[in-house]
Formats: structure tokens, C-alpha cells, sequence
């Protein structure tokens, strides 16, 4: 069943300077419990699309919708993930990651318990009434993944969520994500500009080209890789298929772009 | 476990060389501020400096001492200390109140930047003669020159603290469907407490130059008028006390500002 459609989104940003065209005709959509990702060089509009598909941005043109209700305005029926954590300084941990349901007015003790638990799968159990401060950067994303999670989004949408990380907590966090996903059975989003952590967590992958954003292919991850645990589906040989296939595709865009020949 | 001896003496040390680095600065304040009263003393009683003009301590003490008996200095210490601290709190309140308004409305804030800009330009101070014919001549005018004097300078640095708030912090709210005041209670007010307490700072000094401008020109009560009326008669014990005064109640009103700002930024 489809989630989340996206069609013929064009998007355009407006400034003294004038106007830019930061995407063309975008049309996605998004099967149930799929996890796609938005793969390309930065500035190419992949986080604008994210904004678009949490309802933050409008589109100049096109149409967005969730279950073929159209995104108007943001709601706690997509979880949006920013690039780095974003946990309020002031607030503890637990609540930071109540955060969500104070401002829906759905904080209830029951809630409260369920935000342990989550606090708890995801290993940090023990940190709920610390400050962010006190925390590493894997720890302080891990909450802020159960901040999104607490609202039970029907999507998530994870806007670089692992590139502010060193390499190993990224690979842990990577490996805990995908078995969380699983367990919820979440439909997500990720956009990164990191081939590999797209190939090894993804369903699909959207290549897109820049200036203004287009897609410019969609390749589909192996049923192989699909089923194995990110970390080990880096290890897979039909990882290095994949990766040779997309690096051809982002790199020869670029060559083209050199050549002039881009527009 | 001699490890850990040798660790808690290390500490130990570094304890007690703080302590006394504490001691030196303490010892070299209340030496500074015995040789100025000293110096003062004796240079008035040699005549070093003119008695009349320039008061000493000991008859600044007298003074103190005999309107304490009779009363009249609590009066004017009451007055003005009630003054400041009204003035303080409404051009405070005042100022922040005015700085949500305009994060509020982005238009209101467009439209009134040239005549913020105007109003912070300007001396406040000068307004002084039509406060007075406004509002009568009396502590009610007092006290809006303690309030005007820090309400608008409040208003342009809490609102530009406002705005310095990371975006990202709002986007997080808004993408659990907040409302615009769910985003200032949660996000832009908490942001910016810390600058809001050190405008508060700023702003203790401000009304006591208000207040006491104010005194000096209409008032017939307060430690301003003490200084005004000293003035007149040639009396500048009395100045001289005034201004003595004003410096320890300005410094307390400072300290308890401190005080409130470590308890509300822990």
C-alpha cells in the first residue's frame, strides 16, 4: 500500500537576489513499511524535499500526501530527525523525549513509561534525567531518536541523521536503527550524501542531480542486502555491485556537468 | 592506595592555593578601600583638600548617624530605594513584554524599527521636563524616568537574543505540529533567559541614574534630592553621604541580581 506520494513537486527559493529553482518535478512515492533513500552531492534538495514531505515547507507546485490525504502542516504523524540532535539544553533527557507529546497534550504517565522503554531499547535507560550536556554524541542522538519515535510517527524522516558522528558509533547506531525500524515496523525516509550507509540500510535508493534537484535514477538494494543487518551487508559482495553501480552514476554526472554539458 | 595519598594531597594543594589567592584579593580590597577612607580623612583634617567641599568620613559618619536619629534619612532612603526598584521592574517587564510583541509579529517589527532606533538614539534623560509636566511632578514621574531609561534598550537586545536562537530548535517543534507560542514557551524563551538576566544587570544601573535625575528635578524626598538640596545650602557632607548611600544600595541591588541569575541558570 502506498504511504507517502510526492507529485511533480517543483519547489522554488525566493531572495533579494531572486529566484532559484531548487527542484524539479520530484514525484516519489513510498510503499508501507519501505525505507527509501535520498542520495546526492549537498545542495542538490534533498533536505528541502524532506521539509516538504514533513509539511514544514509547501511546495511552489505539486502535491504531497500522506495515506491520499494531502500535507498541509506538520503533525505528529511524521517523525522528522534532524541532522544533529537538536536536544533542548534545558530539558532533560526524558524530557526532551517527551517533548512530542507535551505539545500534543498526550503526556500521560503511560507515555512516560513508554518513553523508558524505548530510553531502554535503545541503551540509555540510565542517562533519563541527565542534561544533554553530559552526553556523548551517539548517546545524545539515540535520544533523540526515541523523541521522534515516542509519537508512534506512521513515517520517519531522517535528514543526515548519522554524519555528525565518528565512524563507530555511526556503524552501532546504524546496526540499532535498522533493527528499531524492523521492530516498528516504520516506513522512513533517509537522506545522506554516504553511498554506503545508503545501500546498506535502504530498500531503494533516489540518485538525484543537482541544480535544479532532479532524480536522476532509482536503483533497487538486492533482496541479499536487504535482509542482512547494515553491518554485514557492507561486508556482502553484492555491496561492491551496488557501490560500483551508484558511485558510476554520481560520478558521471559530474563529468558531464564539467563538460558543460550539464544543463 | 599510596597512589591515591599522594593523589588527595595533590588536591589538597590545589585547594588550599586557591584559598589563598582568594585571601590575597580580599586582603588587597580592604586595603585599597582603608587607605582611600584614611587618605580622605587626613587629607581633610591637614586641609590637603577643602573640609567644606570635600566632607570626610568622620563628618559623613556624623551625618548618618543624626539623621538616623531623627528620622528623616529612612524616609529618603525608602522613597528612592521604592523608586528604583519600580522603575527597574517596570522598564524591565515592560521591555521583554515589548520584545515578545514584535517576535510575534515580524510586520509590527518592521514597522516599528525607525522609531526604535529613534527612541534608543535618544537621551532619555531629556524627556525629563515633559514626563514631569505629563504625569505631575511627583514619584510617578520618578519612576517612569527610572523605567524609560532601560524599557527600550531592554527591548531591542532581548528581542535581537530572540531571534539568535537556533532555527533548527523551532523546526524541531514545529515538526511535532507546535504552535507559534508552544515554540516560544518551549525553545525561544528558555533560549534566551540567560540574556534576559544580564540585561536585568544592565538595567539596575539604569534606573538608579533615572531615578535620580528625576529627583533632581522635582522631587522633594529621596537621596537625589539629598543631593540637589546639599548642593543648594553649600552642605556636601550631605552630598557626600547621598552619593555614599546610593553606591551600597546600587551594589546590593546588583548583587541580588546575581543571586536570582545563579538560581535561574543553574
Amino acid at each position: 500500500m502506498t504511504l507517502l506520494t510526492l507529485e511533480n513537486i517543483t519547489h522554488y527559493y525566493f531572495s533579494k537576489q531572486g529566484a532559484t529553482k531548487s527542484l524539479k518535478d520530484i514525484s516519489i512515492s513510498i510503499q508501507e513499511g519501505e525505507f527509501i533513500s535520498l542520495l546526492g552531492p549537498s545542495g542538490c534538495g534533498k533536505s528541502t524535499i524532506l521539509s516538504i514531505m514533513a509539511g514544514i515547507i509547501q511546495p511552489t507546485e505539486g502535491n504531497v500526501s500522506l495515506k491520499e490525504k494531502a500535507i498541509q502542516s506538520p503533525s505528529s504523524e511524521i517523525g522528522y530527525m534532524l541532522q544533529q540532535d537538536y536536544l533542548f539544553p534545558w530539558k532533560n533527557i526524558l524530557d526532551n523525549i517527551l517533548l512530542g507529546p507535551k505539545i500534543n497534550q498526550t503526556a500521560t504517565n503511560k507515555i512516560k513509561e513508554k518513553g523508558m522503554e524505548l530510553l531502554q531499547e535503545v541503551g540509555i535507560e540510565h542517562v533519563a534525567t541527565a542534561y544533554p550536556d553530559a552526553l556523548s554524541g551517539g548517546m545524545r542522538q539515540r535520544a533523540a531518536l526515541v523523541r521522534t519515535l515516542i509519537n508512534d510517527p506512521m513515517i520517519l524522516l531522517f535528514d543526515e541523521p548519522f554524519s555528525a558522528l565518528d565512524y563507530q558509533t555511526k556503524l552501532k547506531l546504524e546496526d540499532l536503527v535498522a533493527i528499531l525500524l524492523k521492530t516498528y515496523r516504520k516506513t522512513t525516509v533517509l537522506v545522506t550524501h554516504d553511498i554506503g550507509e545508503a545501500i546498506a540500510m535502504s530498500d531503494r535508493i533516489f540518485v538525484m542531480n543537482t541544480n535544479p534537484g532532479t532524480i536522476s535514477k532509482v536503483f533497487d538494494v538486492p533482496i541479499e542486502l536487504r535482509n542482512e543487518q547494515p553491518f554485514l551487508a557492507r561486508r556482502h559482495p553484492k555491496y561492491q555491485l551496488l557501490f560500483d553501480k551508484v558511485w558510476d552514476e554520481l560520478d558521471n554526472r559530474k563529468n558531464v556537468a564539467f563538460l558543460g554539458g550539464g544543463k | 592506595m599510596a597512589q591515591s595519598n599522594a593523589e588527595e594531597q595533590l588536591f589538597q594543594q590545589y585547594l588550599s592555593s586557591v584559598q589563598k589567592e582568594k585571601k590575597h584579593v580580599l586582603i588587597w580590597q580592604l586595603l585599597i578601600l582603608i587607605s582611600f577612607v584614611f587618605f580622605w580623612e587626613i587629607a581633610s583634617r591637614f586641609y590637603w583638600i577643602d573640609p567644606l567641599l570635600f566632607s570626610s568620613p568622620s563628618t559623613i559618619y556624623q551625618v548618618i548617624v543624626d539623621k538616623m536619629q531623627d528620622g528623616s534619612l529612612l524616609a529618603h532612603m525608602q522613597v528612592t530605594l521604592l523608586e528604583t526598584v519600580a522603575g527597574f521592574l517596570i522598564g524591565t517587564i515592560v521591555g521583554v513584554f515589548l520584545a515578545i510583541s514584535l517576535w510575534f509579529s515580524k510586520r509590527l517589527s518592521n514597522i516599528l524599527d525607525p522609531y526604535l532606533v529613534i527612541l534608543n538614539a535618544m537621551p532619555k534623560v531629556a524627556l525629563g521636563p515633559i514626563i514631569i509636566v505629563a504625569l505631575g511632578p511627583g514619584y510617578v514621574s520618578i519612576i517612569a524616568m527610572g523605567a524609560i531609561i532601560s524599557v527600550i534598550i531592554t527591548t531591542l537586545v532581548v528581542y535581537s537574543a530572540f531571534n539568535e536562537v537556533d532555527p533548527n530548535y523551532a523546526k524541531v517543534l514545529q515538526s511535532f505540529g507546535a504552535t507559534k507560542r508552544q515554540v516560544f514557551q518551549h525553545a525561544v524563551f528558555p533560549a534566551t533567559l540567560p540574556t534576559i538576566i544580564s540585561t536585568l544587570k544592565v538595567n539596575v544601573g539604569l534606573s538608579w541614574v533615572g531615578v535620580i535625575v528625576g529627583e533632581f528635578l522635582v522631587s522633594k524626598q529621596g537621596l537625589g534630592y539629598l543631593i540637589i538640596y546639599g548642593f543648594q545650602v553649600f552642605d556636601f557632607s550631605l552630598v557626600m553621604m547621598s552619593l555614599v548611600l546610593i553606591a551600597i544600595f546600587a551594589a546590593i541591588m546588583y548583587k541580588l541580581v546575581e543571586k536570582i541569575e545563579s538560581w535561574l541558570i543553574k
